[in-house]
């Protein structure tokens, strides 16, 4: 601690080229937090997924349906706990930009299948009892301003026709990470109302007993419709949101792209200021070094230097990037998780750190590697 | 007592002997110092004059242990440094050598106080006594104060006190001195000269300088001239008027 007035000093020494050099920092990781924040929403349908949840899909596409029959058969099959079923919706509020997901669930399991998801008692025995009824997460309500009891019109698009739903609940989630946009009604009015397709249903939802029985049963659920008119292909909850976030394309390729030219250009400014700072200093470090302060004392001096201004300029801009993420998802919907996680600060800080090492260690050395002589030309 | 013949008692503060320092420039060997002797006894005021290139100034790299010779050996206080690895020699700079430079050489971020107490954070000190050491070593150039003004603050010579007031805080074994006054003007001068006499006169500090300037060597007890690095000649200048 003693010598920390070295460092603050010396970082004080060029106010401007430091601001700098911390803004550069600061930049770079306001992008990287939006950048992981972006990340992450892509892959936090994945991360939350329930391990003792399967998906049943229809083997030939997403959007093909499966019968309600299958609901039963499934349920028989030893190690299967539980089973329900949803239906994507895509219906449109008031304007296509609008964009939030729409389930017709199945009023009867839906609830017990999610835990991590909350609905008062009372409000969900409201939705029970109301046909047009709709249990909506509390991220969209607070996005539209909606409170229980609104009528909300929606536009139907795979299924045609004005549709209202009364808002009955509001579900909350357990985690931070939990996605509460969703828009919940049931699936027994979207099949009574809808003119094609009924009886059958998007996808089904299974829970079972032992997660790491998972491999067997995706083989049995599959082969029980084998050679049906309607074969199954399922996966595990992980894997189905994994599917979703691949057909986005290779988003984390695509951070770690930018991300990777961001930092190494910051490593490359970051290294070249220092160098000219040390070279600026040459003699006074000269003088350190004469009076007794070893080699290693200038190499920590430097690279200590450099790496708090890339804490600061880093916690600057995480900082940014947090406060901007705190106003929620900037698309309007398709970044229901769009945050910044504590992981992603600590990783960014040490990034950030790293870089400030990294862009120090040369000019360091070359300060520890002074000859004391040479520098000074004379003592 | 200073000798330049290799006669010392042994009992000598800093002994070099046979010193030499060959530079290669080139293809071309540069022989600086050829087989110096030196024996300088504790509380020796010294000055070492000559014309640039003549050695002076690596003569005190040599003795302060900022470089090392390539021959013969230099002694100080019964240790050997010639052959000490680059860290001891560090450390014993430390706590031996105390550095007075022409340019002043101080850290412009940091304030007389803070400056001259960069020696002692390298001891055990603590912060109290660290403040106690640098306000005795700031009352002694006279520059008490001064201690929160930073150098851009001070004039040349105020600088230059804080210089040497770096150079005695830790209580070194010797001062070495290169070119002290060279960059003040003449009473300045005066005054950093009046304060290395008063610290070898009145607290017992052995000081080695290098000067061009005849009036300044004229302070010292000895003055020895430095010509194509050999010592050729050794004056007594003790009692000697320095504006005479």
């Amino acid at each position: 601690m003693k010598y920390l007035h070295l460092v603050v000093r010396n970082l004080f020494r060029k106010k401007t080229r430091t601001a700098l050099t911390a803004g550069s920092f600061a930049v770079a990781l306001f992008l990287f937090g939006i950048l992981a924040a972006v990340d992450g929403a892509f892959k936090q349908g994945v991360d939350v997924a329930g391990v003792d949840r399967l998906v049943v899909l229809n083997r030939v596409s997403i959007i093909q349906p499966l019968p309600l029959s299958y609901r039963d058969r499934i349920a028989r099959i030893p190690g299967v706990t539980g089973v329900t079923f949803a239906n994507w919706f895509g219906g449109v509020y008031q304007d296509e930009r609008n964009f939030f997901p729409q389930f017709a669930i199945d009023r009867d399991k839906y609830r017990e299948m999610y835990p991590e998801f909350i609905v008062p008692d009372d409000q969900w025995q409201a939705f029970l009892t109301d046909k047009e009824g709709a249990i909506v997460g509390e991220a969209l309500m607070e996005r539209f301003n909606w409170k229980v009891g609104d009528r909300i019109p929606v536009k139907g698009t795979i299924f045609p026709g004005n549709w209202e739903f009364n808002i009955r609940g509001v579900y909350k989630g357990r985690r931070v990470q939990d996605d509460t946009t969703q828009f919940w009604f049931r699936w027994d009015y979207l099949d009574e109302r809808k003119s094609f397709t009924k009886g059958l249903v998007g996808w089904y939802v299974i829970r079972i007993a032992n997660p790491d029985d998972a491999v067997r049963l995706v083989k049995v659920i599959d082969e029980q419709f084998t050679n049906s008119p309607t074969e199954t292909k399922t996966d595990t909850e992980k894997a189905f949101a994994a599917s979703f976030v691949k057909q986005m394309g290779n988003i984390q390729l695509l951070i770690m792209s930018v991300g990777s030219v961001v930092f190494f250009t910051l490593l490359l400014v970051t290294g070249n200021t220092m160098a000219i700072a040390v070279r600026e200093r040459t003699r006074e470090l000269a003088v350190l070094k004469a009076v007794g302060f070893k080699d290693g004392f200038v190499l920590a001096l430097v690279i200590a230097e450099t790496m708090a201004v890339a804490a600061v300029g880093g916690a600057v801009g995480l900082g940014l990037a947090k406060l901007f993420t705190l106003r929620g998802d900037p698309t309007g919907g398709l970044l229901p998780f769009f945050y910044v996680s504590p992981r992603s600060i600590a990783t960014g800080l040490g990034l950030a750190l790293a870089v400030g090492f990294a862009a120090g260690i040369l000019p360091a050395l070359a300060a520890s590697r002074l000859r004391v002589v040479d520098a000074l030309r004379r003592i | 007592m200073v000798r330049i013949d290799g006669r010392g008692d042994g009992n000598s503060l800093i002994r070099a002997r046979k010193l030499g320092k060959t530079y290669r420039r080139g293809g071309e060997e540069i022989h600086v110092l050829q087989g110096l002797d030196l024996d300088v006894d504790a509380g020796d005021f010294v000055a070492f004059m000559g014309p640039s290139g003549s050695g002076k100034t690596t003569l005190l790299n040599l003795l302060g242990g900022l470089d090392v010779p390539s021959t013969g050996s230099v002694t100080v206080a019964g240790d050997e440094i010639t052959h000490m690895s680059a860290s001891k020699l560090t450390a014993w700079r430390a706590r031996h050598v105390g550095f007075v430079f022409q340019m002043y050489n101080l850290i412009p971020v940091l304030t007389a106080f803070q400056n001259v107490e960069l020696p002692l954070l390298l001891t055990s000190l603590s912060k109290a006594e660290r403040r106690r050491h640098v306000e005795t070593a700031l009352e002694v150039v006279g520059l008490g104060d001064r201690m929160r003004h930073y150098p851009r603050q001070l004039s040349g010579g105020q600088e230059q006190r804080v210089g040497i007031a770096r150079a005695i805080v830790a209580d070194p074994t010797f001062l070495l001195c290169d070119e002290p006054t060279g960059d003040l003007d003449r009473k300045s001068a005066d005054e950093i000269l009046d304060l290395l006499d008063r610290l070898v006169r009145d607290h017992g500090k052995t000081a080695l300088m290098v000067t061009h300037d005849p009036l300044a060597a004229a302070r010292a007890r000895i003055v020895l001239h430095l010509e194509k690095g050999v010592l050729v000649e050794a004056a007594a200048a003790a009692d000697r008027d320095p504006r005479g």
